[in-house]
């Protein structure tokens, strides 16, 4: 899962050394690995965090909506390979809040930012899952949409960023292989079966093309993410991408895509399609999507229940730590 | 002996294949609420690993019955009167501290039970029981560290853990009961009679619980009816839950 979604950072109070900047652009038009130990700009190293944050807390929140139908799933197999699913995201979470840690951040006050609300994570966890026909359209949709982005994202200039992306990468292609196959059942399944998947092609196709992100020329940090080589493509052509790939998948189980200005362009070679809701996305964004204050209440519920926990963990440590020195 | 001269082997793979899903299902609630991620993740494992488990319990059980019912059969279109488990299985998740004193009271029998059940005279499930072993370890080794952390770690993790113990420990016993059917499957060399397994499972868990710094609660009635289909009120909201998709399409295929 990925957040193309704009939350500016402010310009660095202290600029960063000309001369330095200038070594490390050159660096990075190289084509090399920025690591931890490597000097970087302040606003890099902010940026990033920004960014990895917002896609280790996307993990976390995706668990919820997938998690919500874990206990209802149709069948033992299905139920094991979502409960697979949800944990492989709760290990994408917690490798990429490690990753993060490597920028200087610990994971404790970036989990901190989410429960206050003042980190992003991607909107599209903040529509419902009401049919189990969702489960396999956000493994096809959303883990689809998610391996365009972190295939380039796999290139990124960060080492640490860069080599998670290659990792998670995998794991999203076969949850998008399931999603997809769940979909193909329902879509060969009965009637009924068959019109829980297009009902749930028609809820998750639009927020799903959201999930890039606003246009290049509207999105505050998309040029600078480029020029740093932290992402290589802009939003568009992302998503115009995830759009192409996913025409053709459609057509092959039988589903519409509920866009009737979907053509494909002779001249592009590109899949056209009608224009997004901007309304919708920003209204999302800013927090009255669905279930915003649902996701985020279950995080901070879960939390505040599992912190005697975290204490008692905390206690029995240090109790063990003395005992240890005593020995010695 | 054919496997159809043993109309135990069938009630005793039930019982083995619904402790495992019943559990793995109440485990499965946490995915995503865990109180650190490291816990959402080792929680949905074990839940995984049981479920695992119990479908090839209930595979074997559906071929050993020969009535055309399958694992997803015996699972999904089965009322509560009709599963097997332990009621120890059943209980809602409760607090963290409960869903680990149960984890841990449940894998420490049923390691035992695997280990023994290994010599199986039948050979698929002496193959499951091997398999089982190598997690049921780890899902020992995982929850007894979580019960020392909680009993010796703060005073309100003491409470909560000792709690826990108090509550769950009238649903042990039913672990253990002897009946018609463990009798038989032990005597058949097809399983192993549950009530051989009492006292090293007693002789394990009251080490823990005093490295815990926890008591063990006086000797008090056991509660006991899930090997009979006699439930807690609790199956019966988890199990519509479970089975509410999978019953509302019959004869789709998923």
């Amino acid at each position: 899962m990925m957040v193309n979604e704009p939350s500016a950072v402010q310009p660095s109070a202290t600029p960063d050394d000309p001369a330095r900047v200038a070594e490390f652009e050159a660096r990075i038009a190289r084509g090399e690995s920025i690591e931890p130990k490597d000097w970087m700009p302040e606003r890099y190293r902010k940026q990033l965090t920004r960014m990895m944050s917002q896609h280790a807390h996307s993990e976390i929140v995706g668990m919820l909506p997938e998690g919500n139908w874990i206990t209802r799933a149709p069948n033992l197999r299905r139920k094991m390979a979502l409960i697979a699913k949800v944990q492989d995201e709760a290990g994408h979470g917690l490798y990429i809040y490690c990753g993060t840690e490597t920028l200087g951040t610990d994971r404790q006050e970036l989990v901190q930012q989410l429960l206050d609300g003042k980190a992003k994570y991607s909107s599209i966890f903040n529509y419902p899952t009401l049919t189990w026909a969702d489960i396999g359209c956000i493994g096809w949709f959303v883990d689809g949409a998610a391996i365009v982005n972190q295939t380039m994202l796999a290139k990124a200039s960060y080492g640490p960023y860069a080599r998670a992306m290659v990792r998670i990468c995998k794991e999203e292609n076969f949850h998008k292989r399931q999603g997809y196959e769940i979909m193909a059942t329902l879509a060969n399944g009965t009637p009924e079966q068959r019109a829980m998947a297009q009902d749930a092609v028609n809820r998750w196709w639009w927020p799903s093309l959201m999930m890039f992100g606003p246009h290049d020329a509207e999105s505050s940090n998309s040029e600078e993410l480029v020029r740093w080589g932290v992402k290589k493509k802009g939003n568009d052509e992302l998503r115009q991408r995830f759009v192409n790939l996913t025409v053709a998948q459609a057509t092959a189980i039988n589903l519409t895509l509920p866009d009737p200005a979907l053509q494909y362009n002779e001249q592009t070679e590109n899949w056209d399609f009608g224009p997004i809701d901007w309304d919708e996305f920003w209204r999302v964004v800013k927090g009255d999507g669905p279930c915003n204050r649902e996701r985020l209440a279950a995080r901070r519920d879960a939390h505040a229940a599992g912190e005697w926990v975290r204490v008692a963990a905390a206690a029995y440590a240090a109790k063990q730590q003395r005992s240890a020195t005593e020995a010695a | 002996m054919p496997i159809s001269a043993q109309p135990g082997f069938v009630s005793y793979l039930l019982r083995l294949g619904d402790d495992r899903l019943v559990l793995g299902h109440r485990l499965s609630e946490w995915c995503g609420h865990g109180p650190i991620l490291e816990e959402d993740i080792a929680l949905a494992n074990v839940a995984l690993d049981l479920v695992g488990e119990a479908t090839l319990l209930l595979k074997l059980a559906g071929e050993t019955e020969s009535a055309g019912r399958n694992e997803d059969a015996l699972a999904y279109f089965r009322d509560s009167t009709e599963y097997r488990n332990a009621l120890i299985a059943e209980l809602p998740k409760g607090d963290f501290g409960f869903t680990i004193v149960r984890q841990f009271f449940f894998s420490v029998f049923s390691l035992l039970q695997m280990q023994a059940l290994q010599r199986s005279s039948n050979a698929e499930l002496a193959g499951i029981a091997a398999k089982a072993v190598k997690e049921a370890k780890y899902h020992v080794r995982h929850s007894a560290q979580w019960v020392v952390t909680l009993g010796d770690g703060t005073e309100e993790s003491h409470a909560r853990a000792q709690a826990a113990v108090d509550e769950l420990w009238r649903y042990t016993g039913e672990l253990f009961l002897t009946d018609a059917v463990e009798q038989e499957v032990a005597s058949a060399g097809l399983g192993v009679d549950a009530s051989t397994l009492a006292e090293p499972w007693h002789a394990q868990v009251e080490e823990i619980l005093r490295r815990a710094t926890l008591t063990v609660p006086p000797v008090s009635y056991m509660q006991r009816g899930g090997r009979d289909g006699r439930h807690t009120e609790h199956l019966g909201h988890m199990l519509s839950e479970m089975q509410i998709v999978a019953r509302s399409h019959p004869g789709a295929t998923w």
